[in-house]
């Protein structure tokens, strides 16, 4: 540690020191909810006005709400709970943001210090259950470190690849008294993140796009969290060729762009997924290859491709498919390199197999891979995303669950823009589209939140629609209704004889009145012609929440879809059944 | 509508078997002697299914500092994946594959064992020849401290009667490399 010091203080107790952290940090809402082991903190936050709160139902979705805060806003999400059950409902919301590796800080109480390790009321070892899911995590167990530990709390969890990182603080500390001195910045020896990409490598890659005829661009959540968006469009732009995003990296891309070819991955688009298969060379961008986005990493690497690899986090390479050219550094920076190094270049590559390799992705467009029957009686999932699109003008943040809904929205609502799409893409957490919402909403006050969910996900989390109540929150919830879990049903379809165990959603509640009763607008939708206009009111309906239960087709699947355990070329297609 | 016939396909978790051969790998380690340090390192492995064969740990001439080795086994590809997520810990602080190049390897063991009759000699005679080094004496028992490879340890235990082993304690491998390489901060 080598702090140069800012802020300097008279004594303090543990509770003020937080506060006051979180002030230097610039936090300007925690998401949480009170407890015994966060009495004198939540004390301290209500004797100030600097830091909002924001009380949240249940902890999962504090964790949710300050997780989407995050992707929204770009900013580190900060939650607080108390020990005990506290942290263990939280711990769900950690797990969502470290799989998708993002930046937020969560303040646990915990039983004092003495009490530790002796089944106190209300005690679980945080730092145990949580030590997998966190990128790091701390028990603070003296007050003189606690401004240390919040200071290397952020900077870990920002910098790098980001990561959720867990502060859990005893109920004596919270209390205990000393100097306060916020450090001005931090140095950890077993902790120097690389952000330059090594220049030769990155010469070598810029080699093998000169000389690529079939080429491809494949970018992630990195990009994303890199805010290299516009890097990313510049260099594709530049070299016109192909780019296709994953599920997490959507907008990272524009969607509307003619060298956009949708998402790629199990329920990603016919061209885009043969066009990552039958490339020569791939460039990839902040994403990790995948299980969901690769299948069966034997049949990816069994054709020859030259693969060049750029992510900030060195694990991440050579993980699941070997590959020729890695580049450990910051997304953003090693694209700005690559631009450089390739301007009043794009002369050299070869025009005449671009053009083939683009007359050939054309063909397999020609599929129309996301067709569906617009003549249905019955409403369909995928025209609600469509107008949710067309009335939003595409400029919506979307909050999702997970399911077919979430892979709808993916596919039908087109992302032009970064931090607009937020769904939960490695944990699958099914209850995170509402907290989500919540969390994108305070980032962007004034900006339209829509939450895409289904009946099943839905009631995972719907006790925060009070938490919508208490701050009059104007989302817009498209509520995909089949009465089914309706990716269970469809793997139940496709993989166990058409037996669907416990995928049927029988008593469901009347949603229009659940939203009545929490003080909501509740709206059913039954028949297609009403789905265009039933938005249009909830749009025009600006200061209120309003729930929209659309009764869908009940048998209504997601295709393509990349079975498990198969190639991503080898997809089955709405045509084939 | 139909649904595509045949066996139900692989689960998308199973990955397939790693390619290449197994082998065994020393690995060296500087972290933060911090609490929970070795939990993170323990955890990892379990939480990834990597191999443990032994592990130790203790501080270093410098007290901030704890140097652990761990003997794993696993392919190229593996191993390269383990050192990365070793290395992504935030209380390591530097690792090394001692296996790369030329290393030194000790292990310590206290065997004890039934030490009576002719039997008595013998087991004496045998200590001598492997350097072992008898630090407690009863009537009935020796207790011996032997220290080198894992293997020799293995061969003692080979050459002395089985059923005069009364109880054997290992420490694992610590290890360290040979000439001017070193692990240091």
């Amino acid at each position: 540690m080598d702090p140069g010091t800012k802020v300097v203080a008279p004594e303090l107790s543990g509770a003020e020191i937080l506060i006051r952290c979180l002030e230097a940090e610039g936090v300007e809402y925690v998401f949480g909810y009170p407890g015994g082991a966060v009495l004198f903190i939540y004390d301290e936050l209500f004797k100030q006005d600097k830091i909002k709160h924001v009380l949240v139902r249940h902890e999962q979705g504090a964790t949710h709400a300050a997780d989407a805060y995050s992707r929204a806003s770009e900013k580190v999400g900060v939650c607080l709970v108390t020990s005990g059950p506290g942290v263990t409902n939280a711990v769900t919301g950690i797990a969502t943001a470290y799989m998708d590796s993002i930046p937020m800080v969560v303040i646990s109480g915990q039983v004092p210090t003495h009490a530790i390790g002796l089944d106190a009321f209300q005690e679980c070892d945080t730092v145990g259950i949580t030590r997998p899911c966190v990128k790091h995590n701390f028990l603070v167990k003296d007050v003189r470190d606690l401004a240390v530990t919040m200071k290397k709390a952020f900077h870990i969890a920002r910098t790098g690849r980001p990561g959720p990182v867990v502060v859990d603080i005893p109920k004596d500390i919270t209390t205990a008294r000393c100097r306060f001195e916020y450090p001005d910045s931090v140095a950890m020896r077993s902790y120097n993140p690389t952000v330059k990409g090594h220049s030769g490598q990155i010469k070598k890659a810029a080699q093998l796009l000169l000389e690529a005829k079939r080429p491809m661009v494949y970018t992630g959540g990195g990009v994303i969290l890199a805010n290299a968006a516009a890097q990313l469009r510049t260099l594709v732009k530049m070299l016109g060729f192909p780019c296709t995003n994953t599920l997490m990296g959507l907008g990272g891309y524009p969607a509307t762009d003619p060298q956009f070819l949708g998402m790629l991955g199990m329920h990603g688009t016919y061209e885009a997924n043969m066009a990552m298969q039958h490339c020569d060379v791939l460039l990839a961008v902040g994403a990790r290859f995948d299980d969901r986005v690769i299948g069966n990493p034997a049949h990816f690497g069994s054709v020859p491709r030259k693969i060049i690899h750029v992510d900030i986090d060195p694990s991440s390479i050579s993980k699941r498919v070997k590959v020729d050219v890695p580049i450990v550094g910051n997304v953003r920076e090693v694209l700005e390199e690559l631009t450089r190094l390739l301007d009043g270049q794009s002369h050299k590559i070869d025009q005449k197999a671009l053009k083939a390799w683009w007359a050939q992705i054309e063909l397999w467009k020609a599929k129309d891979c996301l067709r569906y029957d617009r003549t249905s009686p019955i409403i369909k999932p995928q025209y609600v995303i469509e107008k949710l699109w067309e009335v939003t003008g595409g400029d919506a943040i979307v909050t999702s669950d997970v399911g077919q809904h979430q892979m709808w929205a993916a596919q039908f609502y087109r992302f032009d823009k970064p931090r607009r799409w937020i769904n939960s893409g490695g944990l699958g957490t099914m209850g995170f589209g509402l907290p989500a919402a919540i969390g994108a909403q305070f980032a962007n006050p004034g900006a339209t939140v829509a939450c895409v969910t289904g009946e099943a996900s839905f009631m995972m989390c719907m006790q925060e629609l009070s938490t919508c109540r208490q701050y009059r929150l104007p989302l817009k919830i498209v509520n995909l209704n089949n009465r089914y879990m309706g990716m269970v049903r469809q793997w139940q379809q496709f993989f166990h004889g058409n037996r669907y165990s416990e995928s049927y959603m029988d008593a469901l509640p009347d949603f229009v009145k659940l939203a009545e009763s929490f003080g909501h607008v509740g709206i059913r939708v039954e028949q297609p012609a009403d789905v265009e206009p039933v938005l249009r009111e909830a749009l025009a309906r600006k200061s209120e929440l309003v729930f929209m239960d659309f009764l869908t087709d009940q048998t209504e699947n997601v295709y393509p879809m990349v079975p498990g355990g198969k190639g991503i070329s080898e997809m089955i297609l709405a045509e084939d059944l | 509508m139909g649904a595509p016939t045949g066996a139900p396909a692989a689960s998308p978790y199973t990955l397939p078997a790693a390619e290449g051969q197994s082998m065994r790998h020393i690995i060296s380690i500087l972290l933060e002697n911090e609490a929970g340090a070795l939990s993170r390192v323990a955890g990892l492995f379990s939480a990834r299914g990597y191999n443990i064969e032994s592990l130790t740990v203790a501080p270093t001439e410098d007290a901030s500092l704890s140097r652990m080795t761990i003997v794993t086994v696993g392919s190229d590809d593996v191993i390269e994946q383990i050192t990365k997520q070793l290395n992504k810990l935030i209380e390591v602080v530097k690792l090394v594959d001692l296996s790369e190049a030329a290393h030194i390897e000790r292990e310590l063991m206290l065997i004890k064992v039934r030490a009576t009759g002719k039997d008595r000699e013998e087991m004496k005679r045998m200590a001598d020849i492997f350097r072992g080094r008898i630090l407690d004496v009863t009537e009935t028992t020796y207790t011996i401290e032997l220290t080198g490879t894992g293997s020799k340890l293995d061969a003692f235990i080979e050459a002395i009667d089985k059923a005069a082993i009364l109880e054997t304690v290992r420490t694992g491998a610590s290890g360290i490399a040979r000439g001017e390489r070193v692990l240091r901060v």
